[in-house]
């Protein structure tokens, strides 16, 4: 997650120099019949446009997309450097389903790629489609978040989570175009447009090009149920709705921190319902919050655009007729369920009223189900992920709870209307295990030895008196004990983070992050050396698979391994996004 | 709404904080303001400086904190955040600054210090939404003509 701009800026200057010739979309590129997307030729020297010899499938590659590319005799890298021609051509599409084989020649350069353009079913299947994405969601967090709800005796789980229920299922491969390792913005973006993408990208593939917003687009979910469809589209998270896996929703940009660009990408969709945080790039830059640079007031287009607008779950609550509903709720990142319900710790002293993740879902289903043409919906719960990267467990645990219960909800939703496909799924893993227990009352300081593994573990001893499902207090006697396979430098503390979200390290003057010292003097703390080089600030993503669950009409096409592009395949499907329904 | 300084208006102010130390006697002189005194609400369609800020607006003031790593060695500004940044918003895409920070105009070359080491910075507090023309960062509330130390 944490990838460095400046590792950005030099990647893409080194695709320049170690030179080979690229085809947009990349060989085994999967596209939706009827969809826009931007072809691209990169070429690693100049040459005349006349030079360059471009075919599909054995013809002159404009008869076949109908127009030739803009032709660019030389691209530069930021310092100006050359990096060689290139043709563009923008919202190309083919209508016509089968394999496209691109064939490049220009001087010794040649190029190949092959592309399979996919029809879908003629009616959809589907009104409705809830699609849930734990941010981060890993086996682990499942496992802690079933027993630290719903108890376990005698080596069964006493209840299960409405995740368990869900009918299909499939293990998800994340991985990117550059790298076995991935995150949530080419992660979130491959479900939400059939395209895989590199580190930071969402809606495009990662060009050569310095411009992180020139890059090959390809089309959004967003942008095909608009085109195709009269339904309405919902967005509701926990974090910034300008944080990459919303904003895969509708965004195209290679840099997902180009937040205030994101911003305008939400306003060209207007989805009906956007419910989140990240209102500081809505305000116009003389507004003491704003983190925008401009005087673009969002609020006020969102408004005049027919938006209701509420600020605090009272507002929430409170319901509107108007036909579109945007929810800000906080200046940043929403706080977890844990600080919002228990402790009030976090940034809750300054944002008091925030809705919870289920009552924000609920609020989207009532809003979007009033359309006639269905909708669709993603949610997202993001801290599972936020909490993960520097191993506040208990907050990812329970957050993985509150995600649940919206799984619980959309099941409801969809057992009253049976029109209408709940996927819940993970965008990438993280590197956690949950391996026993802690057995604080052991006697000495020796926090290690107080590890219980094995026989020892037991049962932990959360207690739900109240019935919500969740722990009434995380001081137990005996808590899980989950550690991460990676980290940086920092202080284990053996336990619930119950003074604030954990801060594992912070930066040294060289800018090195070492472990941080608000945490040496809690009693039993211990400090663990990283294992993980030391500009990683925090644990950092697995490669491990996503189990992807789903129940409704067409979640039987998930099974077995997929690529996470594959599952965009299978809503274009149910949806019928290849035929034109308005 | 704060009146937006322009590079302009805001020189005079520079100056006048300049020469205050020459005027007056050593750092007890200046009042303390703490980040939790920064604002008196939040909301997400903004927030509110607190009266307290109001008033000492254009005046020195010191405040501690920790320095955010720099965007670079150079750079004439550093952020200064309430708790240490376990994050890196000028290097990572994905990081994002908190609400509460305060960015610091040094009148002088200082050795930025360890990010773990608390500071207390004293500066003019100006106030508007002041776009830096170097870096184009934008911030809300800054201290000018600052020095800092180790507490």
């Amino acid at each position: 997650m944490r990838t460095i701009v400046s590792a950005l800026a030099a990647s893409t200057i080194l695709a320049g120099a170690a030179g080979a010739a690229e085809i947009y979309p990349l060989d085994r590129a999967t596209i939706l019949a009827k969809s826009p997307f931007d072809f691209k030729v990169e070429l690693d020297a100049a040459h005349g446009e006349a030079d360059i010899a471009v075919t599909v499938n054995g013809k002159p590659y404009a008869e076949v997309f109908g127009q030739p590319a803009a032709f660019v005799a030389e691209e530069t890298d930021a310092d100006g450097a050359t990096l060689g021609s290139a043709l563009i051509l923008r919202d190309l599409s083919l209508a016509e389903p089968g394999r496209y084989t691109v064939e490049v020649k220009a001087g010794d350069e040649t190029k190949s790629a092959t592309w399979e353009v996919y029809a879908t079913a003629e009616a959809p299947r589907v009104r409705n489609v809830i699609f849930i994405i734990g941010d981060g969601l890993s086996v682990a967090h499942r496992t802690s978040a079933r027993i630290m709800s719903r108890g376990m005796t005698g080596g069964k789980a006493d209840g299960r989570l409405a995740m368990d229920d869900l009918d299909h299922m499939a293990f998800i491969g994340t991985s990117s175009t550059h790298s076995i390792a991935t995150d949530s913005a080419n992660t979130a973006s491959a479900y939400m447009t059939g395209h895989k993408s590199r580190v930071n990208a969402l809606g495009v593939y990662a060009d050569r090009t310095p411009d992180s917003l020139d890059d090959p687009r390809v089309e959004t979910i967003a942008e095909a149920l608009r085109r195709t469809t009269n339904k309405a589209i919902g967005i509701v998270s926990n974090s910034e709705l300008q944080d990459a896996t919303p904003a895969a929703v509708v965004a195209h940009t290679r840099r997902r921190g180009d937040k205030a660009e994101i911003t305008g990408m939400f306003h060209e969709v207007l989805p009906e319902v956007m419910l989140g945080g990240g209102s500081a790039y809505f305000l116009n830059a003389e507004v003491p919050g704003s983190k925008r640079k401009d005087d673009k007031d969002y609020i006020q287009l969102f408004r005049d655009a027919g938006y209701a607008i509420a600020t605090t779950r009272e507002e929430l609550a409170a319901g509107t007729n108007a036909g579109r509903l945007l929810g800000l709720f906080h200046t940043g990142n929403m706080d977890t369920w844990l600080d919002r319900n228990q402790l009030g710790k976090g940034t809750v002293d300054k944002f008091p009223d925030q809705p919870g993740l289920v009552e924000m879902t609920a609020a989207a289903l009532d809003q979007l189900s009033r359309n006639e043409d269905g909708f669709f919906l993603m949610v997202e719960a993001a801290s599972v992920d936020k909490m993960s990267h520097p191993m506040d467990w208990e907050r990812a645990v329970l957050d993985t709870i509150e995600l649940d219960h919206t799984v619980a909800l959309a099941r409801d939703f969809a057992a009253r209307n049976p029109d209408t496909l709940v996927v819940l799924t993970g965008d990438h893993t993280h590197g956690l295990s949950l391996i026993g227990t802690i057995d604080t009352e052991k006697p000495g300081d020796d926090m290690r030895e107080k590890l219980a593994v094995y026989d020892d573990a037991g049962f932990p001893d959360y207690v739900d008196a109240d019935g919500d499902g969740y722990p009434d207090s995380l001081e137990v006697k005996r808590p899980l004990a989950i550690f991460s396979s990676n980290f940086p430098d920092y202080y284990e503390t053996w336990g619930a983070k119950l003074d604030g979200p954990f801060v594992p390290a912070i930066q040294d003057g060289d800018g090195r992050y070492v472990a941080n010292e608000a945490y040496k003097d809690v009693p039993g703390a211990v400090l663990r050396t990283g294992n993980l080089p030391r500009d990683n600030d925090t644990a950092v993503h697995a490669v491990d698979d996503v189990v992807l669950q789903a129940s409704g009409p067409g979640a039987e096409a998930f099974k077995g391994y997929m690529e996470q592009s594959d599952v965009y395949k299978v809503l274009a499907d149910v949806l019928a996004l290849g035929t034109d329904q308005k | 709404m704060t009146q937006n300084l322009t590079r302009r208006s805001c020189l005079p102010l520079l100056a006048a904080a300049l020469s205050l130390p020459a005027l007056r006697p050593a750092a007890a002189a200046s009042p303390d303001l703490s980040f939790a005194e920064l604002y008196s609400s939040f909301s997400a369609l903004g927030l509110e400086f607190s009266d307290k800020v109001k008033q000492l607006t254009g005046r020195k003031v010191s405040i501690q904190g920790f320095m955010a790593p720099p965007l670079k060695a150079e750079a004439q500004f550093f952020v200064l955040t309430e708790i240490p940044m376990a994050l890196c918003p000028f290097c990572s895409t994905d990081a994002d600054w908190p609400d509460n920070i305060l960015v610091v105009y040094l009148d002088r070359k200082q050795t930025f210090t360890d990010p773990n080491q608390r500071i207390e910075a004293r500066g003019t507090l100006e106030r508007g939404s002041w776009t830096d023309p170097e870096t184009g960062f934008v911030s809300q509330l800054r201290l000018r003509g600052a020095r800092f130390a180790k507490v």
